[in-house]
């Protein structure tokens, strides 16, 4: 286990208001981190600044064994160093079908030359039933991804995330809008990949955050406000006093 | 390669067999061959919708794929025309200053011969003078490459500023307009060094083809503007297809997302606008022999706004849809603005269709995008589907 990402005294402000400050957070490959808060407290934005969406007003945040700075970086190139994102609304490409989808993801040049002379091979192919074995869309591939279900979306989203093998996962509320039975296989999802990646979870629901079994990091406004197993950060009075006491 | 390309989308096999089989039909009925059923200035009509269809499915795959409004493509499609009248007007006028010359018992030089050439193109705006932008126009394989050039470049440098800077939606849409009417203005002017508001003229007339009647010419471009458009669309249909396809379409709906996915979406979109602008210009320059004339009126961002509602009546999103949108909309335009629709007459009031023909078209675009935002194509597909 090496830490894999490091933000240290990263802060941003919107408007004069302080959305992030003076933040810092490190993760290890592979390892599991859930990552809660109020609204808010600035869960989006910590993502935001990691995949190049939002410039940081101070900070560092570096990756990798190169300690490569990723800031100042593309959003592209920060996703072909290693850093794939879930939304938290699914956003996969609903007028193409669910192979489509998987086969944008999967990892290959992404100039628009090397995209032009792109032929489909066995192993693409190969890989894209793996990927969809693995979230359980195995029998919807040749389907349109606007007709899957929610939970499904979500599961696509997630398997395009593994597409990309990206080393850093940040998933935003995977589980949200799913049934139990659906929300119980996100989680063997997430935990499998977390044997070999680095993923940060971002969730509100702490039965799911319960099941993930991981450490996990409280920020509010903007900074973190405990870090710890859960049962350790929810005995925590100060975090008590966000959750419960407004 | 292609064998297995076309087998795999049967669309194509069918346009190009049409494309072919039209081709041929006209050519056999034309006064070229004889037969004259099909007049000479009804080829020209033809072969100038040709050129239509090839700028359509251009804006098509710009717009109804990478979701690009551009309002700019007529302009590349005008420069491709002023390139390739620069030359068709210096090369003509050349000829006919060397012949009225070599009556004089005293050589002339070469100063009097460019001076001479320079009179008759640039007396119009009280000119003599060859501009710097005419350097090349004695050169058609130069002038050729600029047809080419010119428009890419200007893409490439206009789409460059604007896709970096994230300008997208309407914005872009604005932006494009106003490259667009900034060339008109500049072509406009006297000094611009193309004519100001007189444009460039007698290019139906091909230099070294002076004897040649135009029943010929006119197949010539006729043949030759439909293989640019099987050309084109072969072309863009392998671009759109397969994973080129998959990511542009992936750009229109959600472009955010796809960079998330590691795409570089601005060399895409400068790629598509490029490409785009080039096949433009290649139509312009075709086309603008079959009229005849080219002046800054054609480039105005009127044209473009027109090229975007024969692409949203035909069917965006679908190549053979900006084909059919182009044929239609543009052969319905020459007839009903031609004359030969006969009025109306209700009595109290007289319908002329050269007045109305606008508020025809106006009404058709609304029509089209509420009730079949697939255009005509769609209906197509459902007749296929259910058979």
């Amino acid at each position: 286990m090496s830490t894999l990402l490091e933000m240290s005294g990263v802060s941003v402000s919107f408007d004069g208001f302080k959305a992030i400050n003076n933040l810092s957070f490190q993760i290890a490959e592979p390892e599991m981190r859930a990552i809660i808060g109020p609204n808010g407290a600035g869960k989006t934005t910590f993502m935001d600044i990691i995949t190049g969406k939002t410039k940081p007003d101070e900070g560092r945040v570096i990756f990798g064994e190169k300690s490569i700075s990723l800031l100042g970086m593309s959003e592209s190139k920060i996703a072909k160093v290693g850093v794939g994102r879930k939304f938290q609304k699914p956003t996969v490409f609903e007028a193409q079908t669910v192979r489509e989808n998987f086969a944008l993801a999967l990892k290959n040049p992404r100039g628009p030359f090397d995209v032009l002379r792109h032929r489909k091979t066995k192993n693409g192919a190969q890989r894209i039933e793996e990927l969809a074995e693995r979230v359980g869309l195995i029998d919807e591939l040749p389907r349109l991804s606007g007709e899957l279900s929610h939970g499904q979306k979500q599961w696509l989203e997630i398997g395009m995330l593994l597409a990309q093998s990206p080393r850093l996962l940040l998933v935003d509320e995977p589980a949200a809008g799913m049934t139990p039975a659906e929300r119980e296989k996100t989680t063997d999802i997430l935990v499998n990949a977390a044997k070999t990646h680095a993923v940060v979870v971002v969730e509100h629901d702490m039965e799911f955050v319960r099941r993930l079994n991981c450490k996990v990091t409280v920020l509010n406004e903007g900074s973190v406000l405990a870090e710890g197993t859960l049962d350790h950060v929810t005995q925590n009075p100060e975090v008590i006093d966000v959750y419960l006491g407004r | 390669m292609s064998q297995t390309f076309i087998t795999r989308h049967p669309s194509t096999l069918w346009v190009l067999a049409f494309l072919g089989l039209f081709t041929l039909l006209v050519s056999v009925f034309s006064e070229a061959a004889g037969v004259g059923l099909v007049s000479t200035s009804f080829v020209k009509t033809l072969g100038k919708t040709l050129c239509l269809c090839l700028i359509a499915i251009a804006m098509d795959v710009v717009w109804g794929y990478c979701g690009i409004l551009s309002l700019g493509h007529f302009a590349f499609f005008g420069i491709g025309g002023y390139a390739i009248g620069m030359w068709l007007m210096y090369a003509r006028t050349e000829a006919i200053v060397a012949q009225s010359l070599s009556a004089n018992i005293i050589p002339p030089t070469d100063v009097e011969i460019s001076t001479a050439i320079g009179n008759q193109i640039f007396g119009v705006v009280g000119s003599s003078d060859f501009p710097l932008i005419w350097s090349f126009a004695h050169s058609l394989t130069l002038q050729l490459l600029m047809v080419l050039l010119i428009p890419g470049l200007l893409a490439l440098v206009f789409g460059w500023l604007a896709f970096r800077s994230r300008v997208t939606g309407v914005y872009l849409s604005i932006l494009t307009q106003a490259m667009t009417l900034a060339l008109a203005l500049y072509l406009f002017q006297n000094d611009s060094g193309l004519r100001g508001n007189n444009g460039l003229s007698g290019l139906q007339n091909i230099p070294g083809y002076e004897e040649t009647p135009q029943a010929f010419i006119s197949i010539a471009f006729f043949w030759a503007s439909s293989a640019a458009l099987a050309l084109g669309y072969v072309l863009f249909a392998w671009v759109t297809a397969g994973k080129m396809g998959s990511v542009i379409r992936a750009i229109r709906d959600d472009e955010q997302r796809v960079r998330f996915l590691g795409y570089h979406v601005e060399s895409y979109k400068l790629f598509v606008f490029t490409l785009t602008a080039v096949v433009s210009g290649i139509a312009g320059a075709l086309y603008y022999p079959q009229a005849g004339i080219i002046n800054p009126a054609e480039v105005a961002p009127i044209a473009s706004i027109y090229l975007a509602v024969w692409v949203a009546i035909g069917g965006r999103g679908k190549l053979y849809g900006a084909v059919i949108g182009a044929v239609f909309v543009s052969l319905l335009s020459s007839y009903f603005t031609g004359g030969s629709a006969p009025d109306i007459n209700l009595g109290f009031y007289i319908v002329k269709w050269t007045d109305w023909w606008l508020v025809l078209l106006g009404l058709s675009f609304v029509a089209v995008t509420l009730l079949f935002p697939g255009g005509i194509a769609s209906l197509f597909d459902k007749l296929t589907r259910k058979s």
